[in-house]
């Protein structure tokens, strides 16, 4: 067994935060691992990225080969890009669907999702809504991390253990905020990916999980999402009107 | 496989308030494991191979060696912990220490061992009394550096040993062994790093903590005094040691061969890894790992002697491959390397860079982009001070043509790049007075510069004070941030008023010092005052003050 995983995202968007947890869950499970990782310059605002590698033999390479990540967990969408070649073929990515834009030339976001979501082994997450549900737009990070963790080979539990050691320092209420944030995540991503086994391309997942209140996000509403949506595909319209009220178990509503 | 090996008696965790370090609970053995990144393993190897102070000036990518042993001899207060001025002020004042009988450690990034080096190659002719280490990060590929210039060189040039560690339990492992090298050689003796290594953490196994030595001042004058007559005998006998450093590398378990097929590799320290990580268990290449300096001649003559050619592995400068190569190349064996083009001449090496070196094929991967990426350079933060400076100084030098400003190392750098682009050179600290006083005497008019107060404090004193005795007509922005901003937010030497004396005491005439504070809302009466400073003739001074918003931030200072 042996799991490599690219963090990407923009310094101050809190890669190594991401990377704490997930370092302390493969120690926790008994595996190798090394995780390399950028300091100095490209922290002001440049692209961050860190290998994490975690295995039950020996590690070599503290950097990840071209075409050997098993994930991409990025926290921003033009991030992925940057790393693409490096995942295998059979490879998955977790990103957020927000960019960060902190530059002149960045891609037209209609093309960049575009790109995206063609490729099938996507999750995509609007992290920056979830975490302000959570309570906290920094916490977006722990947003994504929470949507991979249904491609993890920890449990929610493993993982937000380490969530929680992370930000004990900060006091109870920043702590529940990362939680929430974490759940949120993994929950938009289990809604997501259940849309998409229904039949709904990547693309439209991301809207409609994008459109519903955070909170209601429940992968066993999605079949019936994408029944209504292949039936009905003006409803994302429908709900974009109606603003954030409509809920995952309101999809009954929009059929006719 | 769920359990650690060793047992699983380990249980080793990182705790977020330490910064990725570790608190170990351990049942049971005088062992336990860590959580480390490659700096943070020097800096407790160090500790535990009983230092009585560390040294440093803050560099990408060595910063975080001082940074850990700091944290964690803090509360003891057993270790002295201070930042240093420069690279050759914590050379100095390792060496004073070393001179003391206690050990010390020294750590600089590559190039901080070039201000340093006045003090490291000498040391090596006095020799050392108490263990003196430096570890020296290097920074192939430039990711935060000006260059990405080798150490091992200068350890060869000092004619001193050096470890090159391949993973972060051998950073450990290895300031043990270079402590005890030492001492019983009486030489400094180096680590290097490269960045992957110090910026990687992985698991590490430590061990007891070894009693600290007392205070045992050197007794042998002569030797610490280099006068001509004592230099030269010190350099004798220095020259004299070099036998006895190379049958330790000979028959140090660092530098390991492996014979068996006609294709050879040598990899040096992290290389390695890139290596094995491209070949399968049974692979048929013959290796020689070298990690332990000066080159083991006798197992290179081993391998050569084996192989019909031998690709040379070196993340940095090919010194291995040139010294094998000669003028002329070698009789009957291939070379191959980063002088052949097998792997490129400069830049940081990797796995896929290796592989392309042994001549397999690319892997597939899911995705090629199809267009380029937009890149994402760093910037200054949102807020930032040098922002208000830069633009402030940029409208005042608007009414000459063509306008060039000298600067120097740190986050200021960045103004070089767009929006801002008001810099226009970065070289070596502090490099940036000395060069407009040189293009002042050229007839360059205006002569502006500008530098951080840490860089000032590191670099720029000695070249204010010669523009002022030479009443040259220079222009010095200090951009005054309080604090070391990108390495991290560590201490300034010089700030505040201990800034201000040391330019008054400098000789600047009182009424050409001028302090400012860059804020958008002031920005109108600061580029009064730096134009009123453009047309004086003489070296004038002006202080840009508003503390760093990260470090406020962080509540540091």
């Amino acid at each position: 067994m042996e799991k490599n995983i690219i963090l990407a995202g923009v310094g101050g968007q809190g890669i190594l935060s991401v990377a704490y947890v997930l370092d302390n869950a493969a120690l926790d499970a008994g595996y190798h691992f090394k995780q390399a990782e950028v300091h100095g310059m490209s922290q002001r605002g440049g692209a961050v990225q860190s290998n994490l590698r975690y295995a039950d033999h020996p590690i070599h390479s503290d950097l990840i080969p071209r075409g050997e990540a098993d994930l991409i967990l990025a926290v921003e969408p033009l991030e992925v890009m940057r790393y693409w070649h490096y995942l295998k073929p059979e490879g998955w990515v977790v990103s957020s669907a927000i960019p960060y834009v902190n530059i002149p030339d960045y891609p037209e976001m209609e093309k960049l999702l575009g790109e995206l979501s063609a490729f099938p082994n996507i999750i995509l997450v609007d992290s920056a809504r979830l975490a302000r549900a959570a309570g906290n737009m920094r916490s977006q990070n722990m947003v994504v991390i929470g949507a991979a963790s249904i491609l993890l080979d920890f449990t929610p539990e493993q993982l937000l253990k380490h969530v929680e050691g992370l930000f004990a320092r900060k006091g109870e209420k920043i702590v529940a905020v990362n939680r929430k944030a974490f759940e949120l995540g993994r929950r938009a991503a289990e809604f997501f990916r259940s849309l998409v086994t229904s039949g709904i391309d990547n693309g439209q997942a991301l809207q409609l999980s994008s459109a519903l209140v955070p909170e209601s996000l429940d992968a066993l509403q999605a079949p019936g999402w994408a029944d209504t949506l292949k039936a009905r595909p003006e409803v994302l319209e429908e709900i974009a009107a109606a603003g954030e009220k409509v809920s995952a178990g309101d999809f009954a509503r929009f059929r006719a | 496989m769920k359990s650690f090996p060793k047992s699983g008696l380990f249980q080793a965790r990182m705790t977020a308030d330490d910064g990725g370090a570790v608190v170990s609970q351990y049942l049971g053995v005088d062992m336990s494991q860590e959580v480390l990144l490659g700096d943070e393993a020097i800096g407790l190897g160090a500790i535990d191979a009983g230092i009585s102070g560390v040294y440093a000036y803050p560099g990408t990518p060595s910063t975080e060696i001082f940074e850990f042993v700091d944290r964690r001899t803090k509360k003891a207060g057993d270790v002295h912990a201070f930042w240093s001025t420069n690279e050759k002020v914590a050379y100095e004042e390792a060496l004073g220490m070393s001179w003391a009988g206690r050990r010390a450690l020294v750590c600089m990034k590559h190039v901080g061992l070039n201000v340093a080096a006045d003090a490291f190659m000498n040391s090596a002719v006095t020799g050392t009394n108490g263990g003196l280490v430096l570890a020296v990060a290097d920074d192939p590929g430039m990711h935060s550096s000006q260059n990405e210039q080798d150490s091992r060189y200068y350890a060869q040039f000092a004619l001193i040993p050096c470890l090159e560690p391949k993973d972060q339990q051998e950073c450990y492992e290895m300031m043990f062994e270079a402590f005890q090298l030492s001492e019983d050689l009486q030489v400094p003796v180096m680590i290097r790093l490269v960045t992957r290594i110090a910026h990687s953490r992985s698991a590490v196994t430590t061990r007891e903590r070894r009693p600290q030595n007392p205070l045992r001042p050197a007794k042998d004058i002569h030797k610490w005094t280099l006068l001509p007559s004592n230099a030269r005998v010190q350099y004798a006998h220095l020259a004299g040691k070099q036998p006895e450093f190379l049958r330790l590398s000979e028959e140090s378990s660092h530098n390991e061969l492996k014979l068996r097929g006609k294709r050879g590799v040598i990899t040096c320290g992290i290389t390695e890894n890139y290596l094995l990580e491209n070949l399968p268990e049974d692979h048929e290449f013959s290796m020689l790992s070298l990690r332990q300096y000066p080159i083991p001649t006798e197992k290179v003559r081993k391998l050569v002697d084996h192989v019909e050619e031998i690709l040379v592995v070196e993340d940095g400068y090919p010194l291995v491959e040139s010294s094998l190569r000669g003028l002329f190349g070698l009789d009957g064996v291939r070379v191959r390397g980063r002088l052949s083009g097998e792997l490129p001449r400069t830049g940081e090496l990797n796995p896929d860079l290796v592989r392309q070196g042994l001549g397999l094929g690319e892997r597939s991967s899911a995705h090629d982009p199809s267009e380029e990426i937009a890149k994402r350079p760093p910037m200054l933060c949102k807020g930032c001070p040098h922002d208000d400076s830069f633009k402030a100084l940029t409208a005042a030098l608007s009414e000459f043509e063509e306008p060039q400003v000298f600067s120097d190392i740190g986050c200021y750098t960045l103004a070089a790049l767009p929006p801002l682009e008001a810099i226009h050179s970065c070289v070596a600290m502090g490099a940036s007075i000395g060069m407009a006083a040189g293009a002042a005497h050229a007839g360059y008019h205006p002569a502006v510069c500008a530098i951080g107060d840490s860089t000032f404090a590191h670099g720029g004193i000695p070249p204010l004070l010669s523009a002022v005795q030479q009443n040259i007509a220079i222009t010095v922005l200090v951009l005054d941030n309080d604090t070391v901003g990108m390495t991290g937010t560590q201490r300034s030497m010089a700030t505040g008023s201990t800034l201000d004396r040391i330019i008054e005491g400098s000789g600047v005439d009182p009424e050409h010092i001028r302090i400012i504070e860059p804020l958008p809302r002031k920005h109108e009466e600061n580029v009064q005052v730096f134009r009123e400073e453009l047309h004086y003739k003489g070296p004038s001074v002006i202080i840009a003050r508003r503390p760093c918003i990260e470090a406020i931030k962080h509540g540091v200072h």
